[in-house]
């Protein structure tokens, strides 16, 4: 393009049109020989392609993991929006150090103390969103070939990152009272007997992602004994935790840990506030720190200065406690409506968990049933949910499913689940049409 | 040049794969000077069309709604000519049971099969039947829907035991089932210009790396199939597969570009799975290779298509 196109364009002016690239598919090869292992890793999915589908606007989706955004109140939006031009434009729109604006991190300090944590400020550092955090840590610890345990199901947004490093995930199954301790010491006796033990634990304790439901104090307890004893790195992931409806709240493995340096904590304001600013951070010794520091450098730099300051002007005048407080009040009716639904509407075969906080419940229907295959019928309905294979690294849950009832209005809730269930009892008739014998 | 509005996304199951092939499409009619306008075959679809006014559509929709002959009989409607087989080709290609009777009805060769409805399973207790379709078919045997793209829902059964499986995981994707006799071979495909005097792209072999078969996840991810012109396939059968693939898409009355596939088995004999109407046109589709090795190039691919384009009426 030549430098008139540019100035014959000022910012105002008519849209440039797009240069038609010449580039068409038989040029592809081009790319493909010179794809990174890393890259050529990530792999087409039926999943992943049905999941294009449920974004469309006529669908109810109980898929998303999405918080209510409308919960957040426009007054409060404004004023800071307005206070950070008054007071903070350069600098909000400026660089920021990597490790997170240092008031920010002081207020993070706070917002675990009111979870029972203790932190040091210099041991948080903020990412750009939880998602970073997972990611940075996993990267800072396994190489190709590396053991690594999780929960199963585990948080689905983990398994790309579990994937791109090449980790060797071993799923840990759950029960109501969240990962069983005594399979999880198994599998890790197991690993080290094979003489790879695991490099890292991966865990989200608290209304898990996507079971929903939480660890036992007393299996806490245990796993940080455990961990203790045999040496063994947590990375603790809790988006979630300040998100309950009922029950006391639960010590962190975190505090558990006790200034040990066993655990690797990771929040975010994802949950509690929202998750647009893209504001979450990890706590772990500085040691750790540095080399996520590098890691994080190397990604991005430093998150938004200017959504920092945002979540920062946020937590300095309101108290985020009312908020969350708020939008548990929303999820706890939804939550409600979701298993109500789920009780009246859902064939007797299936089970499914009862969350008491967080945004999702996990089904398991009868192991002929394929989720990805009634996801496309589901489809057909208009309906959509997460089918449980993503949660898995080693193609298990194909017979489970991910709903989310954080995001959706509880009649639509209701209908969702109702269309659901007619779906799954065509499929369950049709299962035993097919096998006569089988009642 | 000709306002062309690009048809692709749309509700199906292959949205994500149409949204592929669109690109390529829309880049492809830029480059040959025509003014381009995408569309989502959504809801809005027939006031947008109204309200751009193209002069031709390219039809770029894969699966449901799109290639079934929905789309085609809205555009007869609106009488604006479009690329791709008519209304009822449509529909006879969609439904693999309803083409594989055409064929059989033509001399064309086609692997036996059966095919039942969810109502043959559900009120009629065909499934006291299944052992003498396996009696019939042997093992392997292959379980498709009758009517889905992409391989979605396709399994081939190789234990006694997992026929009920496969039937209950292709009733996912259709309300009727086909049970075929599963032809190991080579798979091929020849795309078919049917233009008033048809003839065929070369001919392409498709080589799943570490796959069963080429299924969904072989086909549109990238290094996971290879797909190649064979070298080693004498003049005579490269001749024969481009002849009964013509003859196929011309049983089912086919316009434009169709994509026929075949299977070359162990004794040199071919066998018509299936005809595409609307062949994929993703980077890792059979139809833009074919055109790279007839040496003709995709563009040229996308100008006879919207070369042909017509309405039944």
């Amino acid at each position: 393009m030549s430098t008139s196109d540019v100035t014959d364009n000022p910012g105002t002016g008519a849209p440039v049109p797009p240069q038609t690239p010449l580039v068409g598919p038989a040029d592809a090869a081009r790319y493909e020989s010179r794809f990174s292992a890393l890259a050529s890793g990530t792999t087409s999915s039926v999943m992943r392609d049905l999941m294009a589908i449920t974004e469309k606007a006529d669908i109810i989706s109980l898929a998303g993991g999405l918080p209510d955004t409308e919960t957040f109140p426009r007054e409060i939006y404004d004023e800071i929006v307005g206070q950070i031009g008054t007071d903070f434009l350069a600098s909000s729109l400026q660089y920021g150090p990597t490790d997170g604006m240092g008031e920010l991190r002081e207020q993070i300090a706070k917002v675990m103390a009111d979870e029972g944590a203790r932190v040091r400020v210099d041991d948080i550092m903020i990412t750009t969103g939880g998602q970073q955090a997972i990611d940075l840590s996993i990267r800072t610890f396994v190489d190709r070939g590396d053991t690594v345990l999780a929960e199963g199901p585990t948080y689905p947004g983990a398994a790309p990152c579990f994937t791109a490093y090449g980790a060797d995930v071993t799923h840990v199954p759950m029960d109501d009272d969240g990962m069983r301790e005594d399979l999880f010491e198994e599998a890790y006796e197991r690993l080290a007997a094979e003489g790879r033990p695991p490099k890292i634990l991966y865990t989200v304790p608290n209304f898990q992602n996507p079971a929903g439901v939480t660890m036992s104090l007393e299996r806490r307890e245990r796993l940080m004994e455990f961990a203790h004893r045999v040496g063994l790195l947590i990375i603790e992931d809790n988006p979630y935790g300040q998100i309950r409806f009922e029950g006391d709240p639960l010590p962190t493995l975190y505090e558990l840990d006790d200034g040990a340096g066993w655990v690797v904590y990771l929040g975010t304001f994802s949950k509690i506030l929202v998750p647009g600013m893209r504001v979450g951070w990890a706590v772990s010794p500085p040691q750790v720190l540095r080399k996520m520091n590098l890691g994080k450098q190397a990604a991005d730099l430093c998150s938004s200065t200017y959504n920092q300051r945002f979540v920062a002007e946020y937590l300095k005048r309101y108290d985020y406690r009312e908020h969350v407080a708020r939008v548990c009040e929303l999820y706890r009716g939804r939550r409600d409506a979701m298993l109500d639904a789920l009780a009246a509407r859902f064939p007797a075969e299936a089970t499914w968990t009862r969350p008491r906080g967080g945004l999702f419940v996990w089904a398991t229907l009868p192991d002929f049933i394929d989720t990805t295959a009634l996801q496309a019928k589901a489809l057909e309905r208009q309906v959509a949910f997460v089918p449980g294979e993503g949660a898995f690294l080693d193609g298990r849950g194909r017979n489970s499913m991910r709903l989310n009832f954080s995001s959706v209005p509880e009649a639509v809730i209701t209908e969702g689940i109702g269309r659901l269930g007619e779906v799954i009892g065509e499929v369950i008739a049709l299962h035993e049409a097919l096998n006569p014998g089988s009642r | 040049m000709s306002r062309v509005a690009v048809l692709r996304g749309g509700p199906s199951l292959e949205r994500e794969v149409s949204l592929r092939s669109g690109t390529n499409v829309e880049l492809a009619l830029g480059r040959l000077g025509h003014e381009v306008i995408p569309l989502d075959a959504d809801a809005h679809m027939v006031r947008a069309l109204r309200e751009a006014r193209p002069e031709v559509v390219f039809v770029a929709l894969h699966g449901r709604g799109g290639e079934d002959g929905t789309v085609q009989e809205i555009l007869e409607i609106l009488k604006i000519p479009y690329t791709g087989s008519g209304v009822l080709a449509s529909e006879r290609a969609m439904d693999k049971v309803v083409s594989k009777a055409l064929f059989r009805g033509a001399d064309i060769p086609t692997p036996h099969g059966y095919a039942f409805s969810k109502e043959a399973f559900s009120k009629m207790g065909a499934a006291d039947a299944l052992p003498e379709i396996q009696q019939s078919l042997g093992l392997p045997l292959c379980v498709k829907p009758a009517r889905q793209g992409s391989a979605l829902g396709i399994s081939i059964v190789r234990e006694p035991g997992d026929l009920g499986g496969a039937i209950l995981n292709a009733m996912g994707f259709d309300d009727r089932v086909l049970m075929e006799r599963f032809v190991p071979g080579r798979e091929l495909a020849v795309s078919v210009v049917m233009a008033n005097d048809p003839w065929a792209l070369p001919l392409i072999e498709a080589v799943p790396l570490g796959h069963d078969f080429y299924d969904f996840e072989a086909r549109y991810t990238p290094g996971e199939t290879e797909l190649r012109a064979p070298r080693d396939l004498d003049e005579a059968t490269a001749q024969d597969a481009a002849a009964v693939s013509i003859a196929a898409a011309r049983t089912l009355e086919c316009r434009g570009i169709a994509r026929v596939d075949l299977i070359l088995d162990d004794e040199g004999r071919l066998w018509v799975l299936e005809v595409n109407t609307i062949p994929g046109m993703t980077d890792t589709s059979l139809l833009p290779k074919a055109a790279e090795v007839a040496g003709i190039g995709f563009d040229r691919v996308v100008a006879d298509m919207l070369e042909l384009a017509a309405l039944d009426t």
